[in-house]
């Protein structure tokens, strides 16, 4: 286990896991758990190496999991990883293409990006964060894109504004894609998929509703997709943006705030008892 | 004669926390019910259980004071005795069929048979020999009640043997499903324990057909492949409203509670769970009852069962119906859901439903629901639980080339071998039959090891 800080709390994480590695598709992801009395929670494969072993995850610091996965030390194992899980990615050669990734979201549209370069595409990436010490990946994004737009809240770095708003303002200007790919918080996948439609974009999001077992067998990830109930960890994560309810799916993931925000407390209390 | 009752927890206590309801026998009480059992030339009882346990030759030793040759006897049929004791459906199994039942209280035979392997688990389980080395290995996918029995004999057979699990514990529904208070995790994990000291291998967080498919297992050198994943797929009841906030699969549930112990959150566990006042619970099955009462064990006040048949049709054991009564889960019978309403934040508050009558029997033999028009009505909820059923796993069968599936999902497998359609993979356990029970899968588990030695030692 390696794991390395590249922005405020935001880690990547690489771990020795062959069978992993050598199965891992773009689009797909891991269940993990911190520790013997952990959650398990999904985290997307953001790369790996098929001969090495090993795959990449990049996560941010919201809750007890994230943040004790952030204090592993080296040499330390995470308790459980199992994966890859997940329907992988449908890669075609569609033309010019925009990836948008939005916050940690960028850890998803890398692998996207690069293997829609590899099929062929014109690819262009659009990463956005709250401000510049937060943009991610920048340097990866650029060896497989042919155009890189960087857009921050505050206007530090790049576009001012949301990366929805700099891809409006691109189509507005006259680009045309034939493919978006979107990854991040929901209300920016919700505002990607508004922009995209009235051009008739096909428009993908990967979605990230609570999931426990990530096989099919809880149901906890259910998305109303078409109006038709899919699992996420099974059917997805990557669904027609177009098609999706996404008040459902936010409604749905705030429903342990309560308990998570309890919980963190305890933990961070503890932690400050200990240190 | 009576029955030598099974002493429980008292009720204060049992309805608050996860501890075990049925306390088990004591040495005299278990003589004492042992010595009540006939003898019978022809033993019924024994027609009634699926694998064929001596059951008057173990109680009579039993009787005698000699554990250790009854527990020789269970064992020589049953590898998994301290959770059969506790988890068949006795009354429709041996018990059902025993003499004493005609005209008072049948031999609680269960009972006995925890005894005797909860008095082997606390001396310390005794391995078996196993046959010399065979040099051959086979791989067991799932490690419920079928993997696990399978994996067992394959064992003593002399092969190398590694089952692959998909969750990070072994067990199964033993593990994820059935709670804490029928079936203490310490049972499973013993039994376990008994699995992995026959040499057998359990790999974890391997999901078979994302991490490694059949096909590669071959490759990687395995000459069989026993396929034992359950009935893991939640049904779910298609009504407005299902996706609501508060409103779970009864597999979510307790996967929750049981696999990730989200009872004990947040100070032993990081997983939550959220059970408000007013419980609803779906359904009329094992299943259902055990939602309900974890339901009640979480602090809803109020934890109300419907089913759309009747108290007679229900599927669930009849000793976990009367604990869930004397517990004050109610129960309303005849009453089919058939939509949610929520709040403004999209919490579930209501759930409507239909009245129901039973019209002619069905293919299950049990009388037909049907809706009574005109008859809504709305039952207040802040939580709900569905638990009508579960269905195959269909992640094998769509990864595995060749492999044939019913109608409903389950592997098709000659039924006298188990052997599927594809050579040399064999599957048993509810991903054949649908979700049945326990000593059934694992009489699966040891139909398939005979087959799988048979095969490739051609004896
Ligand atoms: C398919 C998928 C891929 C994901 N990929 C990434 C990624 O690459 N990088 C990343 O930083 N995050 C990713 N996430 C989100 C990540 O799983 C959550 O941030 C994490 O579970 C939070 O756990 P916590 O205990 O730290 O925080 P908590 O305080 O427990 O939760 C914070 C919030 O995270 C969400 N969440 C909580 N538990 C879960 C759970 N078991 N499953 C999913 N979401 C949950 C809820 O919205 C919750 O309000 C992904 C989610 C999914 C479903
Ligand atoms: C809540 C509940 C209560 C019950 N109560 C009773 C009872 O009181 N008495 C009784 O007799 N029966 C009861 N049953 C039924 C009984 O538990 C099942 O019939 C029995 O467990 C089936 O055994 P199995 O080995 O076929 O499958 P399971 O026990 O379902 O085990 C299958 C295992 O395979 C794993 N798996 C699935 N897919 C994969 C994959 N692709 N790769 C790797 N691993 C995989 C699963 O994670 C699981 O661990 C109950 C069931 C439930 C759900
Ligand atoms: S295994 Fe089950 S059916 Fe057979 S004797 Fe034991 S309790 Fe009865
Ligand atoms: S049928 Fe009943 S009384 Fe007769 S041998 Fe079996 S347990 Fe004993
Ligand atoms: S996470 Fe359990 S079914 Fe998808």
């Amino acid at each position: 286990m390696l794991l390395e800080s590249i922005a405020p709390r935001i880690h990547q994480l690489v771990v020795h896991a062959p069978l992993i590695a050598k199965k891992a598709r773009p689009g797909q992801f891991v269940i993990l758990r911190a520790d013997a009395r952990g959650e398990r929670i999904p985290l997307t494969l953001c790369d790996w190496s098929s001969r090495d072993g090993w795959v990449k995850m990049i996560f941010q610091e919201v809750g007890v999991t994230t943040k004790k996965l952030a204090s592993l030390k080296p040499g330390e194992f995470v308790e459980d990883i199992v994966g890859p899980l997940g329907t992988p990615a449908e890669i075609a050669q569609y033309g010019t293409v925009c990836v948008v990734g939005g916050g940690v979201g960028a850890a998803a549209a890398y692998p996207r990006a690069k293997s829609l370069k590899q099929a062929g595409n014109e690819v262009v990436a659009i990463i956005g964060a709250r401000s510049s010490e937060y943009v991610i990946l920048e340097e990866s994004f650029k060896g497989v894109c042919d155009e890189l737009f960087i857009a921050t809240d505050d206007g530090s770095r790049g576009f001012k504004g949301f990366v929805s708003q700099l891809l409006e303002k691109l189509l507005e200007e006259g680009k045309r894609f034939n493919y978006v790919f979107a990854a991040g918080p929901v209300p920016m996948m919700r505002a990607v998929a508004e922009v995209t439609k009235p051009y008739g974009i096909k428009t993908v999001v990967s979605l990230n509703p609570i999931m426990v077992d990530g096989t099919g067998m809880c149901g906890s990830c259910r998305v109303t997709v078409g109006g038709v109930r899919r699992f996420c960890c099974v059917d997805g994560p990557e669904f027609d943006a177009h098609q999706v309810d996404f008040s459902e799916l936010m409604s749905r993931l705030s429903m342990y705030v309560e308990e998570e925000g309890r919980a963190l407390a305890l933990y961070e209390g503890a932690s400050f008892d200990e240190g | 004669m009576k029955r030598v009752p099974m002493p429980k927890l008292p009720l204060e206590e049992r309805v608050r926390t996860f501890k075990e309801v049925a306390l088990g026998y004591t040495e005299e009480q278990a003589v004492a019910e042992a010595s009540r059992c006939l003898q019978c030339e022809k033993p019924l009882c024994v027609e009634g259980c699926p694998v064929g346990v001596d059951i008057p030759l173990f109680i009579k030793y039993v009787a005698e004071g000699d554990f250790e040759s009854a527990v020789e006897v269970v064992r020589e049929r049953n590898s998994l005795p301290a959770i059969c004791g506790r988890v068949c459906p006795q009354e429709n199994q041996c018990e059902g069929r025993c003499a004493l039942g005609k005209r008072g209280d049948a031999i609680n035979i269960g009972g006995l048979e925890r005894f005797v392997a909860d008095w082997e688990l606390k001396r310390g389980l005794r391995i078996p020999e196993k046959a010399e080395p065979t040099g051959k290995a086979v791989a067991v996918v799932g490690s419920g009640p079928a993997g696990l029995t399978a994996a067992a004999e394959l064992a003593k057979f002399g092969f190398e043997v590694v089952v692959f699990e998909a969750l990070h514990k072994p067990g199964g529904v033993l593990t994820y499903g059935i709670p804490e208070f029928r079936l203490p995790k310490s049972v499973v994990e013993a039994e376990v324990d008994y699995v992995k000291k026959l040499g057998v291998d359990i790999q974890t967080d391997v999901v078979v057909g994302k991490t490694i498919t059949i096909e590669e297992l071959f490759q990687e050198g395995y000459e069989a492949v026993f396929v034992a994943t359950g009935a893991g797929l939640p049904n779910f009841l298609n009504v407005p409203g299902e996706n609501l906030c508060g409103i779970y699969s009864a597999n979510e549930f307790l996967i929750r509670i049981n696999l990730m112990e989200a009872y004990k959150f947040p100070h032993e566990s990081d997983t939550p769970i959220k059970v408000g006042d007013k419980a609803i619970v779906v359904g009329g099955g094992n299943v259902a009852l055990d939602a309900a009462r974890c339901a009640l064990r979480l602090g809803a006040r109020e934890t109300t069962v419907i089913y759309r048949r009747t108290e007679r049709e229900m599927p669930a054991r009849r000793e976990e119906y009367a604990n869930a009564l004397e517990e004050g889960i109610r129960f309303k019978f005849l009453t089919q859901p058939v939509g949610f309403e929520g709040d403004s934040s999209g919490w579930v508050r209501e759930v409507k439903c239909v009245r129901m009558r039973l019209g002619k029997p069905d293919e299950s033999g049990r009388r037909r629901p049907i809706p009574v028009e005109g008859s809504d009505f709305r039952i207040p909820a802040d939580t709900v639980v569905v638990a009508i059923g579960q269905s195959p796993n269909p992640l094998i069968p769509r990864t595995t080339k060749g492999l044939a599936v019913s109608k409903k999902g389950t592997i098709v497998v000659d039924p006298e071998t188990l052997e599927t359609t594809v050579r040399r993979v064999y599957a048993g356990g509810d991903i054949v039959t649908g979700a049945a029970t326990v000593i059934s899968a694992m009489a699966a588990g040891k139909k398939a090891a005979n087959s799988i030695k048979k095969a490739l030692l051609g004896s």
